[in-house]
């Protein structure tokens, strides 16, 4: 479904910066005029340099629908362009510019119904962190299962968000730490395999909806994962990102 | 005026022509894959390439039937709506002029559909002219099918997303169709020297 709002620049102003790990931040913005977005969707980001030179890139909405002010969370790219300026260098009060919603596929509303498996790695948990707050804030108790990866526990995003989240109203939280697990982890080691997605996901005759993001090879070895298990790939939603490491 | 970025310096390719690069594009030496679905793995003994709607017999190609046509090979500049551009980029594949040499048609559209559902809709003669391939080979290696093997469409002066991965056939048609993500907001061109990206550009 097409959004019929325009899809034009608006100056953003930071109201706050959260910090997430040590490597990513969340903007909250302000955006007069925003048109509202379907969480699962992005904005692209531009910035301007003194001399005139612009930048654009695109970012998830990791906040949900129903909040004020729309938040983005930024992971650092190293050596990137953008992403260490809005990590390291924004503060309250600086604007940018901003457009969107963009995308209407990798979303998620109350009412398309569930069960939903969501499936992240590193900061691919952004967009599905905006599908948990909105399913939490219309108080929406569907069956929902979230695997996320993340190297070391320092680096996993909204952890303490989503330990208040669940285990309870229907949501699963299972982490995965792929480099160095926390003292006493009892949870899941390594990367995601079929094991770990046959324990947390619904049955593939559940007719789970599913919606993987994260970088590139992560998307494509899940979503394999899960067409292999057999789960309708027309029910997979995947948004990579990130090069393709070959 | 656009607020400046305070402290935004960016990064600037002092070693490439700025004339390729597109507004609001950044160059990439990757070559990253945006996809929406799982990546569709079809076998080639059951690959087909077809022409079909407003023509009078429909067209199809088995693999090895395509690979018998007159191949090219062309070196090109890719822009994907994402903002990653890629520059010099070489491609193998058979040109849309070849597979639709002598077709008689009241269509001015094509839509390209392919496995795993995805659809993009272009001007007929968007794809014909020497401007539109399909295309097998990436740099004298089969292409991958993370990338859209074993063959996608090619239509490097519109942003990647109409370059179709996974690509089984075109449809003719009269009226203008849009395709997967020109429904979902994106622009129904694509022109990225224009910066058509989303439908109100």
């Amino acid at each position: 479904m097409t959004s019929r709002a325009p899809i034009t620049w608006r100056v953003a102003t930071v109201r706050e910066v959260v910090v997430e790990t040590p490597t990513a931040r969340s903007l909250v913005l302000d955006v007069p005029g925003w048109p509202g977005h379907r969480a699962g969707q992005h904005v692209d980001v531009r910035l301007t340099a003194e001399d005139g030179y612009q930048a654009q890139r695109s970012y998830s909405i990791a906040s949900a629908p129903e909040t004020p002010g729309l938040a983005i969370t930024v992971q650092v790219v190293p050596d990137g362009e953008v992403s260490p300026y809005l990590v390291e260098e924004v503060r309250p009060g600086d604007q940018l510019e901003l457009r969107g919603p963009i995308g209407g596929f990798f979303t998620w509303r109350v009412e398309d119904g569930g069960p939903l498996l969501l499936v992240a790695g590193g900061s691919g948990l952004a967009p599905l962190m905006a599908m948990l707050r909105h399913r939490a804030a219309q108080g929406s108790t569907v069956d929902t299962r979230l695997l996320a990866s993340a190297r070391t526990a320092r680096d996993a995003l909204y952890r303490d968000e989503l330990e208040r989240l669940g285990p309870r109203d229907g949501l699963r939280v299972a982490w995965t730490f792929t480099r160095e697990t926390p003292p006493g982890w009892d949870g899941f080691t390594g990367r995601v395999d079929a094991e770990k997605l046959a324990a947390v996901a619904p049955p593939p005759d559940a007719g789970p909806r599913c919606f993987v993001c994260g970088p590139t090879p992560f998307v494509e070895t899940v979503a394999d994962l899960l067409v292999h298990a057999g789960h309708d790939p027309r029910a997979i939603h995947a948004e990579r990102f990130g090069p393709t490491g070959s | 005026m656009p607020p400046i970025s305070r402290g935004f310096r960016g990064r600037r390719h002092a070693d490439v022509d700025p004339s390729r690069i597109p507004p609001g594009q950044y160059l990439t030496p990757d070559f990253p894959v945006l996809s929406a679905g799982p990546t569709p793995r079809t076998p080639l003994d059951r690959w087909t390439f077809s022409i079909d709607g407003e023509i009078d017999e429909v067209r199809r190609w088995t693999w090895d039937e395509l690979l018998a046509l007159p191949q090219e090979t062309v070196t090109v500049d890719i822009h994907c709506v994402t903002k990653w551009s890629k520059l010099d980029t070489e491609w193998t594949g058979v040109s849309l002029d070849t597979l639709l040499d002598g077709v008689e048609t009241e269509a001015e559209h094509v839509v390209a559909w392919c496995d795993g559902g995805y659809t993009t809709n272009l001007p007929l003669e968007d794809v014909m002219g020497g401007r539109a391939w399909i295309a097998h080979t990436y740099g004298g290696e089969p292409l991958e099918p993370a990338h859209g093997g074993p063959a996608r469409l090619l239509v490097p002066h519109l942003y990647f997303w109409k370059s179709a991965k996974w690509v089984r056939g075109i449809t003719l048609t009269v009226e203008d169709r849009p395709g997967f993500w020109e429904g979902y907001g994106y622009h129904n061109y694509g022109d990225p020297w224009r910066e058509q990206r989303y439908w109100s550009d």
